[in-house]
């Protein structure tokens, strides 16, 4: 689509250079660790060693005497002041630091509070904590047991592990149409616990002035506004009141969920300020976050697909284990436990389906953080996709075949899904159609079969996703009961340059230069004459963040709107300048003119002027506008993915030669930012497939808690990744965008697990838990009879 | 803790500072001369964000002691624009979107710039190799490989 603006102007469809780019390059970013004040102090944090067991005593005498070390505060200190347990996101508990029970390895378990950073780390090492450990429950299953020990003692009514039940759709209908189908394939699936593994870590700096009464919180946070919010909420009886709290959000290096939910680190940072009366800062080194906090998925699914004799899809049946951990601390929203996880229809028609999801506690971790996901879209693609290509094995047909066979037909739109949901808009085939051509798909077939007599072994997978994201409307959509609207506020100033200001806050998606262009493209303004600001609760206006693919189909609306808002207005100006009724002016991005003598115009900078110095008699002065955005519904992006793999018959290593994107997000701003987040996504999809797990052994202890064993991927396994796209509007959205940036997270690991267990096919196999790691790939092939 | 006066010349100029010994060199890049384009991810010499040219050899600051480098010349990310702009590789980052967050940026940047050095056209496959170290959750590489490829172009048009 070309664009309706030009260079200069730089609106919609433009592959504008990102204007946040010159100071990250040259070292001027303005990262949370970044950040000194005069007389800051310290906090590190003591953890424990152990995943379940009681606290016998905490010794902090040694610590004290350490030069520097000013103090240790433990649960109990806490507990004078309340502060020792917290509310998560969704409505459960969890400690801030324990009082007499730990309940996962890595758990914070006293702050030291000192003068500088090594001070703090010597204090850390020398309080002296007793343990009697238990045994703990570490396997969701064993949770669920009879003889299993309850975990959460603390609360109230709790007599087993489970948190809670969830299901969705029609369970008898499904039941009868599985009873009689021709054909039912089921798989077990795994989507294991991994990390976000942001390059940044967590941190904040908190500034509690003690003669105001005013907090400043510098913190790593996607969501600045909801947590200044439960700060007042949790905090007000020791006189945190919310018009006292400022929370800045600076310069986040990457965030992808795992900077939404308080982790106790941050309130314990802010209690210290508030004790000391002192500026407090706490940085997480990367074994503090790889171990406690971050973490995201591990849903254990139990799939079945019904089918008739041809591969036409009746109906979905899915039963789901949620192993969350010590606490439901997942940043959902409050109505949706499970998520989004009833999307796992995905992109095709069948007459009904039942979801059903089981939550336990166990000695892991807080997990289900929302990981460039729009709340277990990730697990609910991936269950559909893998068990798709298992029908279509089992009826002997094409994998790419049976999903056309299957898609929902473009004139079906909107769509009603038969477990809720109304789909926006959507054209499947035409997505398959241009990955097809991209890969060369049909010549890939063939390869393949040449290469399978030769014994080598070569696999093709695809999947054809369907998202559902930007949260949403409001009657559907809260976090702790606020409305999961966003906002923006803009002003334009006399000289017709303008300040934008939004609820979100980006974390290296580059809304600095696509929320100026999304205003460009509303008033005609050159984007780089727009400066956004985010992430300061005490000038941007009211928003829930950015997470779930939410800011351009929530902020990125409200901004068109409040800049429509201000158009409007200035046609007023314009028509008064013109001295034409309003009607007689036409509108070309940044001109208005008279309609039938063009040269007759007046631009918006000139109306900008006028609305500050030659205003229409009776007319407020000003030009700015605030939107609050409540979508209609949420959008439904999509897309097909094809991926080629080669596997070592030597070493069981899957190596993947090429994989092709095919998404459609809708109308795009910036073409440039959406592939980069694209080209992001698609290799946070191939971590997970091929090296990403966070693994515990019995006794609790992470097996994974440093980049020496959380495998990352680097650029040498990254393959040069191939992007195409579709554009399917959508109808609802004031830019006809949907949101992109997790789609390809989303898409990507079944694709690359489809392609292995394609290469695999003709000896049996019809699905590959992730991650594929060579070890586990060797030990089918050694199976099988084929490793070399 | 025993104190070491360290003499270091970054980006060109003279630094001295009495520190103890365990200091990290990118503390005292970081904290002590407030250079904070260097930045911290990992601690083990894994990720790469904390990379600096260290006598012009890219060197990951976190698991070097200030002391080893007394004497030394560094190079960060602040010394590489100058009075003309932007590095090739500097505008090349720009021009092919090869940073989203900006976390691993300078690190890649160092690297690079040392890569570029001893090899002024690299192959795709020598780009990744040479970057193998710095590890990015952002950007996929691709466009980091393009970042690079950018700047050997634009670095052999201006030979």
């Amino acid at each position: 689509m070309a664009p309706r603006t030009s260079a200069k102007i730089c609106g919609m469809g433009h592959s504008m250079k990102r204007k946040e780019d010159p100071r990250f390059l040259q070292g001027k970013g303005n990262f949370i660790d970044d950040h000194t004040l005069p007389g800051m102090l310290w906090l590190d944090i003591v953890r424990s060693p152990i995943a379940y067991g009681k606290i016998v005593n905490i010794d902090s005498s040694k610590a004290l005497e350490i030069d520097g070390v000013l103090a240790v505060l433990t649960g109990k200190d806490l507990e004078a002041y309340g502060l020792h347990w917290m509310p998560t996101l969704m409505s459960d508990t969890q400690m801030v630091l324990p009082i007499d029970t730990v309940m996962y390895q890595a758990q914070e378990v006293a702050g030291v509070i000192a003068t500088s950073r090594y001070a703090a780390a010597d204090g850390v090492a020398a309080v002296e904590v007793e343990y009697d450990p238990m045994t703990p429950v570490m396997d969701p299953f064993r949770a669920l047991d009879d003889d299993a020990p309850v975990l959460r003692v603390d609360k109230e009514g709790q007599t087993d592990n489970r948190i809670w039940h969830w299901e969705a759709g029609d369970k008898e209908a499904t039941d009868k149409i599985f009873d009689e189908a021709d054909v039912v394939v089921r798989e077990k699936m795994h989507v294991p616990r991994i990390h976000v593994a942001s390059i940044e870590t967590c941190g904040c700096l908190a500034d509690f002035n003690p003669v105001e009464g005013h907090l400043t919180v510098y913190m790593t946070t996607q969501a600045p506004h909801v947590i200044r919010t439960v700060l007042a909420l949790v905090a007000g009886h020791v006189g945190l009141s919310e018009e006292k709290i400022r929370v800045i959000s600076p310069d986040i290096g990457g965030g992808f969920g795992g900077k939404v939910p308080v982790y106790p680190g941050y309130v314990i940072a802010i209690a210290a300020s508030v004790v000391l009366g002192k500026p407090v800062k706490w940085i997480e080194d990367r074994m503090e976050n790889l171990q406690a906090d971050s973490f995201a998925r591990d849903y254990h699914m139990d799939a079945e697909l019904a089918a008739d004799a041809n591969g036409k899809i009746k109906a979905l049946r899915i039963k789901t284990l949620a192993d969350h951990g010590y606490a439901d601390a997942q940043a959902a929203p409050s109505k949706w436990p499970a998520g989004l996880f009833s999307i796992c229809t995905g992109s095709y028609d069948m007459e009904n389906a039942y979801a059903e999801v089981d939550a336990v506690y166990t000695n892991k971790p807080p997990g289900g953080v929302a990981y460039r996901c729009s709340f277990r879209v990730t697990e609910a693609v991936h269950c559909l996709e893998r068990i798709v290509d298992t029908l279509a094995h089992k009826v002997g047909k094409d994998p790419a075949t049976l999903r056309e066979e299957n898609f929902i037909p473009k004139e079906a739109f909107p769509y009603h899904s038969p477990l809720g949901w109304e789909y926006d808009s959507g054209d499947y085939q035409a997505a398959m159609d241009m990955a097809k051509e991209m890969i060369g798909y049909d010549d890939l077939r063939k390869e393949q079969a040449e290469k399978r007599e030769r014994g080598e072994l070569m696999g093709i997978g695809v999947c054809s996703f369907t998202e559902v994201l930007g949260a949403g409307p409001s009657k559907d959509f809260d976090i702790l009961g606020i409305k999961m609207f966003d906002s923006a506020e803009v002003r334009v100033h006399p000289t017709g340059k303008a300040i934008a200001r939004f609820g979100t806050k980006s974390q290296g998606q580059g809304h600095e230069t696509t929320y100026a262009q999304i205003i460009a493209e509303e008033l005609g303004l050159p984007a780089a004459h727009v400066q956004v600001e985010e992430g300061d609760t005490d000038t941007a206006p009211y928003g829930l963040g950015t997470y779930a693919s939410r800011s351009t189909p929530t902020a990125g609306a409200a901004g068109a709107m409040a800049a429509r808002m201000i158009r409007d207005k200035a046609r007023k100006i314009a028509a008064h300048l013109l001295e034409v009724s309003e009607e007689d002016l036409d509108w070309e991005p940044g001109t208005f003119s008279v309609k039938g003598a063009p040269d007759k115009s007046k631009t918006i900078q000139e109306c900008a002027f006028a609305a500050y110095t030659n205003l229409p008699p009776g007319m407020e002065p000003g030009m700015e506008a605030t939107n609050y955005y409540d979508p209609p519904n949420l959008t439904f992006p999509f897309g097909t993915y094809i991926c080629v793999v080669d596997i070592d018959r030597g070493t069981g290593e899957v190596k993947v030669r090429r994989f092709v994107a095919v998404d459609d997000c809708g109308n795009i701003i910036n073409p440039m930012i959406v592939q980069g987040q694209i080209h992001g996504g698609l290799t946070q999809g191939l971590g997970p497939a091929l090296y990403e797990e966070m693994t515990y052994d019995e006794d609790g202890n992470n097996m994974a808690g440093s980049f020496m064993d959380y495998l990352v991927p680097t650029a040498v396994e990254t393959p040069a990744w191939e992007t195409g796209h579709t554009i399917t509007p959508s109808p609802h959205h004031p830019l006809g965008a949907k949101g992109v940036g997790e789609s390809a997270t989303v898409g990507a690991p079944p694709a690359i697990v489809n392609a292995v267990v394609d290469a695999l096919a003709h000896l049996g196999v019809t699905h590959m838990e992730i991650p594929m790691r060579p070890d586990r790939v060797w030990e089918i092939l050694r199976e099988k009879g084929v490793a070399g | 803790m025993a104190r070491h006066q360290v003499t270091v010349t970054v980006n060109g100029e003279a630094h001295s500072r009495e520190v103890d010994s365990r200091l990290l060199l990118v503390h005292l890049i970081r904290d002590e001369l407030a250079l904070t384009g260097t930045h911290i991810g990992c601690d083990t010499t894994h990720c790469g964000a904390c990379t600096v040219l260290i006598d012009g050899v890219p060197t990951k600051s976190c698991t070097v002691l200030a002391v080893q480098a007394d004497g030394a010349d560094i190079g960060t990310v602040e010394g590489l624009a100058g009075a003309d702009g932007m590095t090739a590789l500097q505008e090349g980052f720009q021009q092919e979107h090869g940073l989203q967050c900006g976390f691993c940026t300078p690190g890649m940047l160092m690297t690079g710039t040392a890569l570029l050095l001893s090899n002024p056209n690299p192959s795709e496959a020598e780009i990744r190799g040479a970057i193998s170290g710095n590890l990015c959750r952002c950007t996929g590489y691709v466009n980091i490989v393009k970042a690079v490829e950018y700047a050997a172009a634009k670095m052999g048009e201006d030979n």
